[in-house]
């Protein structure tokens, strides 16, 4: 049997993504958590993998297009299956559903069409209001695309597409399709019946290219990392586009290495970094805001020494090589992981009227990004992974991060949040609840004060240790016996 | 007491390590206009995992690998030039 791979939601509010790149071509065996492509979000570029063994079987949505949550991307085919759908039987599978088609206006255009198909895709999210951070990952595949009818019949989605791209008018066409359904190949016709499509600007502005339309916001990435005037390389992509591969292979040939200083294009880098920033600000208000609205909060704090633990890692990290140190915010990853055992309420989501615990304890580690923005990726497992192995996670996270290469498992699987300041931020953080999560555990910055235990007076390194927690899934008393393993868990760093 | 003498053999080579290793980890820094003697973490904003991403890719362009407890003098962009060029006149030895 066939599937269609579908845009994922990457989180809370999400609506549309733009694929940047495939890192996979048709006929392409591809297995189970494989990193497939790249789209652009306004959480920052990210890496999206598929969730069955599949072969490729054609790419619906190309590079540069924008799609709505929900809608088909690619088609695969599971092993063992008979053959992948044609655009025609896509809409056959379209017309069955037809009922869930909200009719689009009559003088609905390409452009309202694709609107209309894309709140249709929007809408499950919306009802719920609770985009389930994909906890079954299967939802990103087998599910069949939304259907997405047009005034006075059905289309595919492929033919809806280039439709859009070739503005023209699904109305004007007749299907030939199942039910007289509009197929690509409809399309097409019509298109060669009108002479040369609509200009090339039309088309540029439909498919959503960046601006100077001649490179990949990837490619982008990477010549600037490798000190690459992007203007010089000869583009081998659809369009004449620079790829990241043009890139890499330029690079290549000039001996430039990661880091290299490059030529200045400074004002293009600025505008696009705050293009960036706009569509991320937006995603951690809309977050919060649903938050701070919805969920009940409270808090709680504790001091706690970390005079035990910061020895032990200076002692243990004296025979390690940099790369191989165990960082503090990994010793605070594993206490909270380890504790969230005994303490399930506050590892899940709550979804619908009613907590629902997480399996698994994957802690959204909360990164700050230069130039401002926010993301707190997961890492996988922590109770389950050593104190080097999250260390070393964390380092590429951050990077990954920072870069904007984070994937869609990091960003949609998180089940708590750990934000731990460092050295360098203030003693205290009130944390605001990621929703649909139900709590984020703060560890502030270490400083020395004086501390008494056991009658003695004593000078220690001590953080503050800090819950908020969603009311409706836990109450004080739990949370706060929750905060107390976690601290007697720090003072015991040879045992994580 | 700032800006080594640039003249010495290791110079270059540690500057560039580090205007690599910076432009990587925040590559809106203006190496050319830090304050060598003030804090680097405040000059370039890095917090503790920079610091360490800092430590590992000295380690891998110069194969200096600075202990923590040598930090301390690492603290400035100044510190760090001065101890990576003592560290490389070391091991040439």
């Amino acid at each position: 049997m066939s599937d269609r791979y579908l845009m994922p939601s990457l989180g809370s509010g999400m609506t549309h993504g733009t694929v940047i790149e495939w890192y996979v071509k048709p006929g392409q065996v591809v297995h189970r958590g494989d990193v497939i492509g790249l789209v652009d979000t306004d959480k920052g570029a990210i890496e999206v993998e598929v969730w069955e063994d599949a072969e490729v079987v054609e790419i619906l949505a190309a590079p540069e297009t924008k799609a709505a949550v929900g809608e088909p991307l690619l088609v695969l085919r599971s092993p063992g299956g008979d053959g992948a759908s044609s655009p025609e039987e896509d809409a056959a599978a379209a017309s069955k559903d037809d009922a869930a088609v909200p009719a689009a206006s009559p003088e609905g255009g390409p452009e309202e069409d694709r609107a209309a198909a894309r709140d249709t895709a929007a809408r499950p999210e919306a009802a719920t209001e609770a985009p389930a951070p994909l906890p079954e990952p299967e939802s990103s595949l087998g599910v069949r695309a939304p259907v997405t009818g047009g005034k006075g019949g059905r289309a595919s989605p492929a033919a809806r597409r280039r439709a859009a791209e070739l503005d023209i008018g699904l109305s004007s066409l007749t299907g030939t399709g199942p039910g007289g359904a509009v197929t690509l190949a409809d399309v097409e016709k019509a298109a060669a019946k009108d002479g040369p499509p609509a200009d090339a600007g039309r088309v540029e502005e439909a498919v959503d290219l960046p601006r100077s339309g001649k490179a990949t916001p990837l490619a982008r990435q990477v010549a600037e990392a490798m000190g690459v005037e992007i203007e010089g390389v000869e583009g081998t992509g659809p369009g004449g586009a620079v790829t990241r591969a043009d890139v890499e292979a330029r690079a290549e040939r000039e001996g430039r290495r990661p880091g290299a200083p490059r030529p200045e294009v400074e004002g293009e880098r600025t505008e696009e970094a705050g293009d960036r920033h706009r569509s991320m600000r937006q995603a951690i208000a809309a977050a919060m805001s649903r938050s701070k609205k919805e969920i009940p909060h409270y808090y709680l704090g504790t001091t706690v020494s970390m005079e035990a633990a910061l020895r032990w890692l200076e002692q243990t990290n004296r025979e390690r090589p940099p790369a191989e140190r165990i960082l503090p915010a990994a010793v605070h990853l594993k206490c909270v992981s380890l504790a969230l055992g005994d303490y399930p309420e506050f590892n899940g989501f709550w979804e619908e009227d009613a907590f629902r615990p997480a399996e698994g304890v994957h802690p959204g580690m909360a990164i700050s990004l230069r130039g401002g923005g926010l993301v707190a990726p997961a890492i996988h497992e922590v109770p389950r992974k050593s104190l080097g192995e999250i260390s070393a996670a964390l380092l590429d996270l951050v990077q990954r991060a920072r870069s904007g290469r984070l994937r869609a498992s990091e960003v949609t699987d998180p089940t708590i949040t750990v934000t731990s300041l460092g050295d360098r931020g203030v003693e205290t953080v009130f944390g605001v609840i990621y929703p649909p999560q139900v709590a984020i555990v703060g560890i502030g910055s270490a400083v020395e004060r004086p501390w008494a235990e056991r009658g003695m007076l004593g000078v220690r390194r001590l953080v503050q240790l800090t819950l908020a927690a969603d009311h409706r899934a836990s109450d004080g008393h739990r949370g706060g016996l929750f905060l107390e393993q976690v601290s007697e868990r720090l003072q015991m760093p040879e045992e994580l | 007491v700032n800006h080594p003498d640039e003249t010495r053999a290791d110079v270059p080579r540690v500057l560039t390590a580090l205007r690599g290793a910076l432009h990587r980890i925040a590559p809106e820094v203006d190496f050319d206009r830090l304050d060598r003697s003030a804090d680097l973490r405040e000059e370039a904003d890095l917090d503790s995992v920079d610091l360490v991403n800092l430590a590992v890719i000295i380690h891998q362009t110069l194969d200096v690998d600075i202990p923590e407890s040598d930090y301390g003098k690492t603290s400035t962009l100044g510190g760090l030039i001065e101890y990576l060029v003592g560290r490389l006149q070391q091991s040439e030895r």
